[in-house]
């Protein structure tokens, strides 16, 4: 088979999938759960919902009224029993709605039959304003509004839909779960996609650690010459969306333009897999795959409601055990630790890894002793250890000049350093600051 | 020896010489920048600091812009104080505006013992990283983060992060310049007056959340139940989300918030310790 994968960088860490073979579970659902409003990469939604008011299981209970932000649905029927301040993923308080939960009573004209929905009738911009309505965002991590994705510029013309099915962070199996077990559906949601975009060209990309991903994906699609499979060299970070688009079509997105300039359109599986629910089912995001993976004692990959605390997944796969130092929230090279275990599931939550003590003290740091690791591995061409050290100095021109704002945070660099620098962190850091001062020019 | 050869070198490279300097003379008259005398004067009297608190990049460009407007409103310069305004005022035959000394003052009390950790930071030693991820081991998201980045903004030595209750503490070196306020992301610390005698009293909280959740991260914090505001007889402690602010314009120093504060908030700096409460102390404060 012809693997291929990005040129620039990148490094191969242990892949450590040790819960790849856990079929997707379904969770019952806690007492209490915390639905932030704010759980897309944009502004928050604003809650249509008092404490009191009783709502059903998918009706909308956030609006988000920006251009950029999501509507957030319930995850559950039951009572609004506060709409108040919790600490989520991003380590701080923000404005969450708690419910108090009961049985599952549907809100009107979602379809909960398992039945598979293939024919779609709908045009474009239905598709685009379906998806809009149910929530979605890219469930890859990130969770930027699909819906503005899908809105190609009038001056632009996307020719490829890269589907995301690589998961090239170690540990996290949710999206190879996903492609096995829903991969009918998400094929349907594909087209649904294209159609939407106007593309008859799909390419799924699928780092080659899971063939039988690929196999089943292959042996779906054998009729169809629209969309094709295709296998990847394992190596991280190759699920970023600039490189996957290197990786399949070899065009290279121009340093700070969008995936759309050369053509293609990037969504994750689980975002096509969400497409499919929304517009085939009329049922908005409010579950998703999350894999508990890590030093726990049952692994596992739940089909979580939004708002489910972490804490009671941790409970389900085992508890937490006693040397546990450090859980974090997404895979182990991009993710963050979380300062509680109380903090919600949300749209970006694709992981919870549970690492013991040992791993999870950093080292001390020294100096740089300029080996040049760190540039020999950057995925997108920089130099990251002149780039902390410009934010480290605080020098917000030359961290400019020297293209900090191209970095994609995937901490290849700090993986490989020698001598423990904590690169990433200054060069986040930098541009915090650098994207401060260059929207203020605008 | 011929002595011509080298009456010959002396006479052509002093010629060279000569016609240089009557060229170099007159380009110097044709592009002579004239420069105010009176900048040289004010730099004299500045500081030297060039710590940027007075909103210029630099004494220099201090003393320029003064000359240029000609007036001394709106300028002042932290590190020399009124002394330093008069003598300028003297220089340039202007009057200078007296202004109240002011000193930074941090305005948050989470030590470990009143806002225990819950989590532990082991990232990179900047109080702007560590915001960037979360709320601060103690939980507080409004709290002192103690990573020192005010310590390392500060060019006078006058701030230093105390070991024990791991907050930063401001010393009598202050000159207030500003440039700690600006380096805190969570904008704790603020410049105020310095007050008679060094004496100070503020609300050492900058906490907009509700009391109930404050007081979870964090024992001494401002609740914003409007106790002060009540007994303050100057109109100077405002509460907005839930959150007590003494206005140090209005603030008279009479010291009746403090004991009102049901969490210990308000702080008192360098005054003398309280007297056992008699009609007669009573009466005294009043008076004054």
């Amino acid at each position: 088979m012809n693997l291929k994968t990005f040129k620039l960088g990148g490094v191969h860490p242990p892949e450590n999938k040790i819960s790849e073979a856990a079929a997707i579970e379904k969770t019952a659902l806690p007492k209490t759960i915390y639905v932030p409003v704010q759980q897309v990469l944009g502004a928050p939604s604003v809650p249509v919902l008092k404490k009191g008011d009783k709502v059903k299981t998918g009706q909308l209970i956030a609006k988000g009224e920006a251009f950029i932000s999501a509507n957030v649905h319930s995850p559950a029927t039951g009572t609004v029993a506060k709409v108040e301040e919790v600490t989520d993923t991003s380590g701080y308080r923000k404005l969450s709605v708690i419910i108090d939960t009961e049985e599952d009573i549907w809100e009107d004209g979602i379809i909960t039959d398992g039945a598979l929905a293939e024919e779609c009738s709908l045009s474009a911009e239905e598709i685009i304003e379906k998806v809009k309505a149910a929530g979605i965002v890219g469930l890859g991590g990130a969770t930027f509004p699909t819906h503005v994705k899908l809105m190609v510029p009038p001056d632009k013309k996307a020719e490829i839909l890269i589907i995301n099915g690589v998961e090239c962070e170690p540990y996290l199996t949710s999206d190879h779960r996903l492609m096995l077990e829903k991969g009918k559906e998400m094929i349907i949601g594909i087209r649904i996609l294209m159609k939407a975009l106007r593309v008859d060209k799909a390419v799924i990309g699928i780092e080659n650690n899971k063939k039988d991903a690929v196999e089943h994906l292959q042996e779906l699609l054998k009729n169809d010459s629209q969309i094709k499979v295709q296998a990847l060299k394992v190596k991280y970070p190759q699920g970023g969306e600039k490189q996957l688009i290197k990786a399949i079509s070899g065009r290279e997105v121009p340093s700070g333009k969008l995936p759309v300039e050369v053509g293609c359109v990037v969504q994750n599986v689980g975002t096509a897999y969400a497409v499919y629910e929304a517009v085939q089912k009329n049922k908005p995001l409010i579950e998703r795959v999350v894999t508990v993976t890590g030093n726990v004692s049952k692994p596992a990959n739940y089909m979580v409601r939004l708002g489910v605390p972490v804490s009671y997944l941790l409970e389900l796969s085992g508890g937490i055990p006693e040397s546990t130092g450090k859980i974090i929230n997404g895979g182990p090279m991009m993710g963050k630790a979380l300062n509680s275990f109380d903090v919600p599931v949300s749209k970006g939550t694709s992981g919870i890894i549970v690492l013991p003590e040992s791993q999870s003290k950093r080292s001390a740091e020294v100096n740089c002793i300029r080996c040049a690791k760190c540039i020999g591995v950057c995925p997108m061409g920089l130099e990251p250890f002149f780039l902390a050290q410009l934010a480290e100095v605080k020098d917000w021109e030359k961290s400019e000049a020297n293209k900090i704002m191209d970095c994609i945070e995937c901490g290849s660099c700090m993986y490989v350093c020698p001598s423990y620098r904590p690169l990433l962190d200054y060069i986040r850091m930098g541009k915090t600051n650098v994207g401060k001062i260059m929207r203020t020019r605008k | 020896m011929d002595t011509t050869l080298i009456l010959y070198a002396v006479a052509s490279v002093g010629g060279i010489g000569l016609v240089a300097a009557v060229i170099l003379y007159f380009v110097a008259q044709k592009f002579k920048v004239i420069e105010d005398p009176r900048i040289d004067e004010v730099e004299q009297v500045l500081p030297a600091a060039n710590c940027g608190g007075c909103g210029y990049a630099g004494c220099r460009n201090f003393a320029e812009a003064i000359v240029k407007s000609g007036t001394l409103e709106g300028f002042f310069c932290p590190v020399g104080g009124n002394s330093c305004m008069l003598d300028i005022g003297k220089a340039l035959g202007l009057e200078a505006e007296i202004k109240e000394p002011m000193i930074a003052v941090i305005r948050c009390n989470g030590t470990p013992a009143n806002s225990p950790a819950k989590a532990q930071y082991d990232g990179v030693k900047s109080c702007f990283v560590a915001n960037a991820l979360f709320a601060g081991e103690g939980g507080c998201p409004f709290g002192c983060l103690g990573l020192g980045d005010c310590v390392a903004a500060c060019q006078f030595d006058a701030i230093v992060i105390d070991p024990e209750s791991k907050l930063p503490v401001v010393n009598d070196k202050c000159t207030a310049c500003g440039a700690c306020v600006k380096a805190c992301p969570r904008n704790i610390i603020e410049l105020r007056y310095k007050g008679k005698k060094d004496k100070r009293i503020f609300v050492s909280c900058i906490n907009a959340e509700k009391g109930a959740v404050s007081r979870k991260n964090c024992s001494v914090s401002c609740i914003g139940c409007g106790k002060c505001v009540k007994v303050c007889p100057h109109d100077a402690i405002v509460v907005e989300n839930n959150l007590s602010y003494i206005s140090y314009e209005k603030c008279k120093l009479c010291r009746k918030c403090v004991p009102e504060c049901p969490t210990g908030a308000i702080w008192e700096l360098n005054f003398p310790p309280r007297k056992e409460k008699t009609e007669a102390s009573v009466a005294e404060t009043e008076n004054n």
